[in-house]
Order: structure tokens, then C-alpha cells, then sequence
């Protein structure tokens, strides 16, 4: 028995010792601040109002550098989207020019259509690579494609709570986290910019939004702040177009079963009540006796 | 409703077509008629529950092999056409990619309940043997569907794991070039993994038609670990498996819809939202979570051909398992020690699945090697001493007894 016992006990101190351990090798990353989002959560909506601010946004900065090839126009007047209506999908498609080829297949530029893809900002990743020093990823999967470390236990947690905005909470927080001087002793590369939230701190992108940057049309605060919360909203939809039927259907499926489920707990008991009470169903005669 | 029935069709067209193939009479003895032992608990519904989910992942799969491209330039952008275009394509990508989870999810469920209740014993060890190959079908056929995506972790993964096969002495490159039908992972390499990804779960079909056969052949273990002796221990199929396996599917069911509906990105990598790029290795190359306790025993041996013949040692031992537990007694209900030992190797494996997330250094190259000693002696030292040293305790004369005995405890 005490053989066994040291054996618990070295495992649960192994275990403790392992605990800790992560505290230390997570200092690199400094986890982005917890924002509230309308779209957490077992009822989480996209806002219609707050996407066509993050838009405004990607439309007038980010586009300039940043690709987005997976969307279409098309997809601005999606259910579940922005909720713009197909006239003014159409609108914004025709403000963009696309390549294309004529009928003497002539390379010729041509209105959006609806159905077009957002045209790149550069002809491919070496051009892209060539006038940035980096090329600026795709934005079409981007919040889906960043997040950070949770660590034990709260990756455990984060099954119970539903927290998966971890990427729009490091987008807002990359988009906040520039200083303009480096902490003493830390020492940027030329080229580079200091982000508080960027794994090694040093940042190809420069900041790209600063508070009165871009105009808003409804009243809402044109703060560094609100953008950054409202282009990684933007960018949470590009990722996650569904997310609103995704979470109303599975909302309708959990009920679905939990009422299933209790009407095959009942149905069992019942099945099994001949088995497990056998002298009841006898109505209190020894069963054996009977013909059941 | 209780008691032992034939087969005897009342319907003339049945009538005719079983004197000719007798399929009614083998559906009815498997599934209705067959005795099952009265006293199963709750974790031997997971064997129905890894059957649904096989049914599960074949149907979505063939709805999605009709959206899905296997080139490298068109795969990742082909997924993401059935995640936004495809009619409920997130939701049958999202159930197949979670699906693929909750199905090894219940396979270790089962595993952890073959070892602890010893259903691998005389005369079942066809019977298990058969469900390791399922297991190891599994494995391959769960990493290759991975890859299908072709993300970052997707190449990364299929380049890491069929770079093993290079630690072979003298033609270990050559098999893995003809592995990659290439000098590297390739667009040949996607094609046979889709190819495969497609077949080997029809091969798992075929295995597990005759895990089945051979359950039926021996009659199913029970928390008790003896054998069913009279009418009075078994309760036909149906309805009392049939209704006790519903109930309990639904109740996984809620499990499976919660990752489906509200967290289906938990378990994969945020990296394999990035397409695929040869040019640019992640930060970090971690397998998905059903993997990660045999990437750990690989990375905690420092030398790479040892790592490579641990990790695949530590999956073909179990085929052993039924010769290297030398005890009498099946169930580890009247197993003291066994008991102890087995929670703690449980520990090991849990521990091991942290650890192979975890950069391999410090603190968790030291745990990892812990653990993987301790499973490796759990199989090679403690399971065959045990059975000699071990004093179980007295085991019921029969399962109606041993059900007895428990509502008396209860009372």
C-alpha cells in the first residue's frame, strides 16, 4: 500500500511542478485583453451596424495592403452578414475595377459585379512581399487563423464558457498594442514596430489606425479604440460567414436532444423496470412463479 | 417482452427470401435475440455509440468528397468554398472535423473500459486484436483526413509524420520519397492521402463486421468479468440494449452538437486556417489532440529511430495485452492492486497528451519520460507480475449474483 501511495504522490507532485511550469514559458506572448463581442456566446449575433462600420474600415485601410480572395460582393448582402441589400452589394461592387478579358480576349478593366471576388491590392505574394517586406496575410480567414495561448486549466474552461473570440480579442489588441518606443532594453530591428501584443514584439505592419482616422456615419466614437473593436468584427465575419444560422440551429439541435434524451431515459426505465424490479412487476409475487 | 425468441417471419415474401438467404434469421439472432449480460453498465454503450459514429463520419464524408478538390492550389480554397457556398457545408465539415474527435473521444472511452473490466481476455484476444487494427485504420485514416485540408498544420503534420519513416536504417529516404510520390510533400502526396482517406474507412466497415462477428461468437465481457451462465444472467438485445445504447447516444449526441455548434474551432489548430506554404514552418508542429500522447513517448527519447520504434512499440503492445496480463480474474472490480495501478497508467496517458502539446523542453522532457516509462512498465512489468502477486478478491458465482450483491450494498 505505501509503495503505491509514494507513487500518487510523486505523480501529484510532478504534476503541480508542471502546473507552473507554463507560467514561466508564456511570458513571451502577452495574452490581448477579454473584450465583450455580440457575437459570444450561445446566442451571439453578428451587429449589422458594428460590421458596416469594420467594413467602411477594411474598405479604406486595410485593403491597401491586405487581400481578402475568399469574399465576394455578393456576400455583403448575405443573411447573417452586414446587411446591406443586393442593389447596394452591387453599388459597391461597381466602384472597383476588375481584370478581365474581353470577347477578342484583350485584357481589358471592367465595373465589379456582385458575383466578383475583392480584387488583391497586388498581383501576387512576391509583389506584395517586394513593397512590404513582408506580405500582409489574407484577411479572409484571418480571426479564425490567430489566437494565443490559454494554458491549462483555462483551455479547460474555455469548453464550458464558449470563449472562442480569441482571434477578433488579438486582433483589437495587435491593432492598440504599438508604442512608439521600445521598452528599455528591448532592442527593434530596423524596419520594425514595437507591439505589445505581437509574439517577439517586433511587427513588420506599421500601425495602421490611429482615433479620427476614419469617419463614421452613425454617431458611433471614431476612437482608435472603437475601430479596432469594429474591424475585428469585420474580420470575424470574413472568417466565420455562418456564425449567426450556426449558433441558432445548434441552440434548436441542444434542445432537440436534451428532450430526446429524457424521453429515452424514461422509455428505459421503463424497458428495464421488469429486470431491475422484477418482484413489482410480479405485483409482489416471486417472479419465478409467474409467467413473466 | 422478455425472453428468448427465434426468427420466425409471419410475412410470405420474408418467408421466401429467408429459405433462400437467411439475412432476417442474422439480423434477428445479432441484434434482437442476442443475450446480452444483465448487468452492463453505461460504458459499454460507447461500443454502439463508436458504430454511430462511424456512420456519421462515412455520410458527411461522402457529401464533402463531392465539394472537395485534392490539388494543392484548390484544397484549402475548396474547403472554404463548402464552409461559405455549399448548403449547410460548415455544418457537415464542422461535424465531420468534430465527428472525427468525438469517434476517438469514444474509442479510448472503450479502450480505458476493455482494460480496466480485462476484455481482453481468454477467449476475446481475436476479438481485441481486431479492435487494435480498427484503432490503428483510425489513426491512419483520422491523419490523412487532417492533411485533406491543406493548411499549415496540415503540410507540417503530413511532413513531421512521414519524415518518421526516414529514421529507418539504409532505405528509410527511399520510403519516404515513394511515401511523398516526390522529394517532398506534394500534390502526389495529397492525391494518395485523399484516395486512401477514402478507402480506409470502408476497410474499417469490414474490420469492424468482424469485431462484431467475434463479440458474437464469445458473448460480451461484463462489469463482472464472468461468464453469462443461465438465461437469468442475459437480458435479450432488444429492447434492452437497444433502448439502454439510444439513451445514452443522445446524451453523447449533446456533447458532439456542443463542440459542433458552439466550439467547433476548440480542437483544431488556428495555424491550419492559413493555406498551406512549404516556404514558411510554424512556430510550433503539434498533431491533433488524439495523437499527442504518442508524439509525446516520440519526442521524449532523444534519439530519433529509438523515438520512432517507441511510438509505434507503444500502440502494437496493446496487441500483446491479452498474454502480458498473466491474471485469472477479467475484471479489475476484484483486482485491488490492478485497479490502483491502472488509474495511475490512465494518469500516464492524460499526462502524455498534455506533455505532447508542450515544447519538448525543461520540465516537460523530464514528465514525459516519467510517463513514458511508466506506460511501457505497466505493460512489460506490472501486468505480468501482477497476476502472480496480485490476491483479487472472490469473484461472484454468477452475474445474477453479482447484481444481487450490488443491490444489497445499495440497501
Amino acid at each position: 500500500m505505501t509503495m503505491h501511495r509514494t507513487i500518487i504522490a510523486l505523480t501529484l507532485a510532478g504534476g503541480v511542478a508542471a502546473l507552473a511550469a507554463p507560467a514561466m514559458a508564456q511570458e513571451q506572448q502577452v495574452p490581448p485583453p477579454r473584450q465583450s463581442w455580440s457575437f459570444a456566446g450561445p446566442f451571439g449575433k453578428y451587429d449589422q451596424a458594428q460590421l458596416q462600420r469594420g467594413f467602411k474600415i477594411y474598405r479604406e485601410v486595410c485593403s491597401t495592403c491586405h487581400s481578402m480572395d475568399l469574399l465576394s460582393f455578393r456576400n455583403l448582402a448575405d443573411a447573417g452578414g452586414p446587411g446591406y441589400t443586393e442593389a447596394q452589394a452591387a453599388a459597391v461592387a461597381a466602384e472597383y475595377k476588375i481584370k478581365d478579358l474581353d470577347d477578342k480576349g484583350e485584357p481589358i478593366e471592367r465595373p465589379g459585379r456582385p458575383a466578383d471576388h475583392f480584387p488583391a491590392p497586388f498581383p501576387n505574394a512576391l509583389a506584395a512581399a517586394a513593397a512590404n517586406g513582408v506580405a500582409p496575410p489574407d484577411m479572409s480567414t484571418l480571426a479564425k487563423a490567430r489566437t494565443y495561448q490559454r494554458g491549462f486549466p483555462w483551455f479547460v474552461f474555455d469548453i464550458f464558457t464558449q470563449y472562442q473570440e480569441q482571434g477578433p480579442d488579438y486582433i483589437s489588441a495587435i491593432l492598440k498594442g504599438y508604442k512608439d518606443t521600445p521598452p528599455a532594453g528591448f532592442t527593434l530591428p530596423s524596419g520594425g514596430n514595437y507591439n505589445e501584443y505581437f509574439p517577439g514584439h517586433n511587427i513588420a505592419m506599421p500601425k495602421p489606425l490611429s482615433d479620427g482616422q476614419v469617419t463614421y456615419d452613425d454617431g458611433s466614437p471614431q476612437t482608435l479604440d472603437q475601430y479596432s473593436k469594429d474591424v475585428a468584427a469585420f474580420l470575424m465575419w470574413a472568417a466565420e460567414p455562418q456564425l449567426d444560422a450556426r449558433k441558432r440551429i445548434g441552440f434548436q439541435v441542444i434542445i432537440f436532444l436534451i428532450i430526446l434524451s429524457g424521453l429515452l431515459y424514461f422509455t428505459k426505465k421503463k424497458v428495464w423496470h421488469e429486470v431491475e424490479k422484477p418482484r413489482e412487476t410480479a405485483h409482489g409475487q416471486d417472479p419465478a412463479k409467474t409467467s413473466i | 417482452m422478455s425472453g428468448h425468441s427465434t426468427y420466425q417471419p409471419q410475412n410470405p415474401a420474408l418467408q421466401w427470401l429467408e429459405k433462400r438467404l437467411p439475412i432476417g434469421g442474422l439480423i434477428h439472432s445479432s441484434f434482437i435475440a442476442f443475450p446480452t449480460p444483465r448487468n452492463l453498465n453505461y460504458w459499454w454503450t460507447f461500443g454502439g455509440i463508436l458504430s454511430f459514429m462511424l456512420g456519421v463520419q462515412i455520410a458527411t464524408g461522402i457529401v464533402l468528397a463531392m465539394h472537395y478538390t485534392p490539388h494543392v492550389d484548390f484544397a484549402f480554397k475548396s474547403v472554404e468554398g463548402i464552409m461559405r457556398d455549399v448548403n449547410f457545408g460548415w455544418l457537415l465539415r464542422y461535424l465531420h472535423a468534430n465527428g472525427a474527435a468525438m469517434f476517438f473521444f469514444a474509442v479510448y472511452v472503450h479502450m480505458f473500459r476493455g482494460i480496466y473490466y480485462g476484455s481482453y481476455k481468454e477467449p476475446r484476444e481475436v476479438l481485441w486484436i481486431l479492435g487494435v487494427i480498427i484503432y490503428l485504420l483510425m489513426m491512419a485514416t483520422g491523419f490523412m483526413g487532417y492533411v485533406l485540408v491543406w493548411g499549415q498544420m496540415s503540410f507540417w503534420a503530413a511532413t513531421v509524420i512521414t519524415n518518421l519513416f526516414s529514421a529507418i536504417p539504409g532505405v528509410g529516404d527511399a520510403i519516404v520519397t515513394w511515401l511523398w510520390g516526390g522529394y517532398a510533400v506534394g500534390n502526389p502526396t495529397l492525391n494518395r492521402f485523399y484516395s486512401l482517406h477514402y478507402l480506409l474507412p470502408f476497410v474499417i466497415v469490414g474490420v469492424v463486421v468482424l469485431h462484431i462477428w467475434a463479440l458474437h461468437v464469445t458473448g460480451q465481457n461484463n462489469p463482472a468479468g464472468i461468464d453469462a451462465k443461465s438465461d437469468k444472467d442475459t437480458v435479450p438485445f432488444t429492447p434492452y440494449a437497444t433502448i439502454k445504447d439510444l439513451f445514452f447516444m443522445a446524451c453523447f449526441c449533446i456533447v458532439f452538437a456542443w463542440f459542433v455548434f458552439y466550439i467547433p474551432n476548440f480542437l483544431g489548430h488556428a495555424d491550419n486556417y492559413i493555406p498551406a506554404n512549404p516556404a514558411v514552418t510554424p512556430a510550433e508542429i503539434v498533431p491533433e489532440w488524439y495523437y499527442l500522447p504518442f508524439y509525446a513517448i516520440l519526442r521524449s527519447i532523444p534519439d530519433k529511430l529509438m523515438g520512432v520504434i517507441a511510438l509505434f512499440s507503444s500502440i502494437l503492445i496493446l496487441a500483446f495485452l491479452p498474454w502480458l496480463d498473466t491474471s485469472r480474474v477479467r475484471s479489475g472490480r476484484y483486482r485491488p492492486l490492478f485497479k490502483q495501478f491502472f488509474w495511475l497508467w490512465v494518469i500516464a496517458c492524460i499526462g502524455l497528451g498534455w506533455l505532447g502539446s508542450k515544447p519538448p523542453e525543461g520540465i516537460y522532457v523530464v514528465l514525459s519520460r516519467l510517463f513514458t516509462v511508466y506506460y511501457f512498465a505497466f505493460f512489460l512489468i506490472i501486468l505480468p507480475l501482477l497476476g502472480i502477486f496480485e490476491k483479487p478478491k472472490p469473484v461472484p458465482n454468477s452475474i445474477s449474483e453479482s447484481v444481487l450483491e450490488a443491490k444489497g450494498a445499495k440497501a
